[in-house]
């Protein structure tokens, strides 16, 4: 879509980086543009108007007029800031997870409101839920993730894959298209693009179990709102992570680092 | 055949690798530099020199210094039992200027970034742990930047240092000093409010 000189739009800040004295360069996922980069002069100064719109995933109104090399942004407002996800490590973690999966699978310019919309709806459910969690003082002694926050990134991770067109098949086999059997012996390979039956197994890189099946099943096949609180053991959620991670690995050419700094 | 003199051709390609100089500025820079008396290029010389040869990092705060521990550290008159955590250098400058802070300070060498690949090893985190854990420390003020990254590095410092019983505090958020209200952005208004004291006046 052609952009006119002065052109205004909604967007989520997904990367910043310091540039010069005081400016900032943005990278904003839009409903109507995609991803783009634009300059906020001045926004580290202290006093500076549009410090909190651009800050990382602020979610804001941009007014920007269109620069030789780069947009510039000349006014901003914020729309959400999602707050609570600042407070809780894990969460924040979670929320530069969203952040850093669109910077890396999206390519500049290329219009994806369905991909906004769903960040922004996660980012609101991770927002949500920090707030629960900070609530309640006894959860805030465990560490890690809560099941719904868990169970909110595992269904926006799979549902990016399906939106980016890398949709993995949990349902049959990857290698001879036989309808998957709930058994604890099928297998899994990134490559081939899912599940693997125990007749084909040598083609699997990694076990599937069956919970681990049964999970990546339901959180596919089910809206985010309508999901049931899953209380899952530690081996099944790392088995349910890797997997993912390693469809990201494979299809973006490198695994996501906000992942390993301190486990999401 | 080479126009320029390699001598100023040298010069614009090391202020050319300098942050935020691009080709057009580095030549200025050099022709300022030719053109001005030759003391003042010797006094740039000597102080791009010194700076290398004799700053170092304070083995206490991790603050650039010329002693070690640097002045700060060293000082009966500072209250040691106050550590103000920083990100940057820069950040010292600022708060030391204010005149209103006599207390000790920590430089994290950074903030934590997951996206840029900057872990808890990559900063003083460690230090600070171990320094507070050496039991003089009453209280920690978390100074780290008001934004996404500064709120993360505190929010992963918090919990590694409440177990050592001393006081944590976070920067206050609110409006600058001589602006207009009808500027103020939303996020910063609402911290403000949220932040009110009471009026003794």
């Amino acid at each position: 879509m052609p952009t006119p000189h002065i052109y205004k739009t909604e967007g989520l800040v997904i990367r910043h980086t310091n540039y010069g004295e005081a400016d900032r360069i943005l990278t904003v996922m839009t409903p109507q543009y995609g991803k783009i980069r634009f300059i906020a002069k001045g926004s580290r100064k202290i006093t500076s108007k549009l410090a909190s719109a651009v800050d990382l995933l602020t979610r804001g109104q941009f007014v920007l007029a269109t620069g030789r090399e780069l947009d510039v942004v000349t006014q901003g407002v914020v729309l959400e800031r999602f707050d609570h996800l600042r407070d809780s490590l894990w969460h924040a973690t979670a929320g530069y997870t969203v952040a850093e999966a669109l910077g890396r699978s999206l390519e500049d310019r290329e219009q994806h409101d369905d991909i906004y919309a769903l960040a922004r709806d996660t980012l609101r459910r991770l927002d949500a839920d920090a707030e629960a969690w900070l609530a309640d003082p006894v959860p805030q002694n465990q560490a890690g993730p809560t099941a719904r926050g868990w169970a909110t990134m595992r269904s926006f991770e799979l549902v990016l894959l399906d939106m980016l067109g890398y949709r993995p098949a949990f349902h049959r086999c990857v290698v001879c298209e036989a309808a998957l059997q709930p058994v604890e012996n099928n297998g899994f390979n990134a490559e081939l693009g899912g599940a693997i039956c125990p007749t084909c197994s040598r083609y699997g890189i990694r076990p599937l179990p069956l919970l681990t099946l049964k999970v990546l099943r339901l959180v596919q096949s089910t809206e985010w709102h309508a999901l049931p609180v899953m209380r899952l053991d530690a081996r099944t959620r790392d088995d349910v992570e890797a997997i993912l991670q390693g469809i990201f690995a494979l299809n973006l050419e490198r695994s996501l680092k906000s992942w390993g700094l301190l486990g999401t | 055949m080479q126009t320029t003199a390699p001598a100023v051709t040298a010069l614009i390609e090391e202020f050319a690798k300098l942050p935020g100089v691009g080709p057009k500025t580095a030549q200025r820079l050099t022709f300022f530099l030719l053109r001005s008396p030759a003391d003042q290029s010797r006094r740039l010389a000597d102080a791009l020199v010194r700076m290398k040869e004799q700053v170092t990092t304070c083995t206490t705060c991790f603050n650039i210094t010329e002693t070690d521990p640097c002045p700060i550290c060293a000082s009966p008159q500072r209250d040691h039992g106050v550590i103000c955590v920083v990100e940057e250098p820069l950040d010292v400058l600022a708060i030391e200027k204010t005149e209103s802070f006599r207390g000790a300070y920590h430089v994290l060498n950074g903030a934590l970034s997951p996206m840029e690949g900057i872990g808890p090893k990559d900063l003083r985190i460690s230090e600070l742990i171990a320094r507070v854990q050496g039991g003089e420390v009453r209280e920690v003020i978390l100074a780290t930047n008001p934004n996404y990254e500064g709120d993360y590095t505190a929010a992963y410092i918090a919990p590694l240092l409440k177990p050592q019983g001393v006081t944590l505090t976070r920067l206050a958020r609110g409006l600058p000093l001589g602006g207009d209200l009808e500027y103020a952005d939303e996020g910063t208004l609402s911290r403000a409010l949220e932040g009110r004291r009471a009026f003794e006046g």
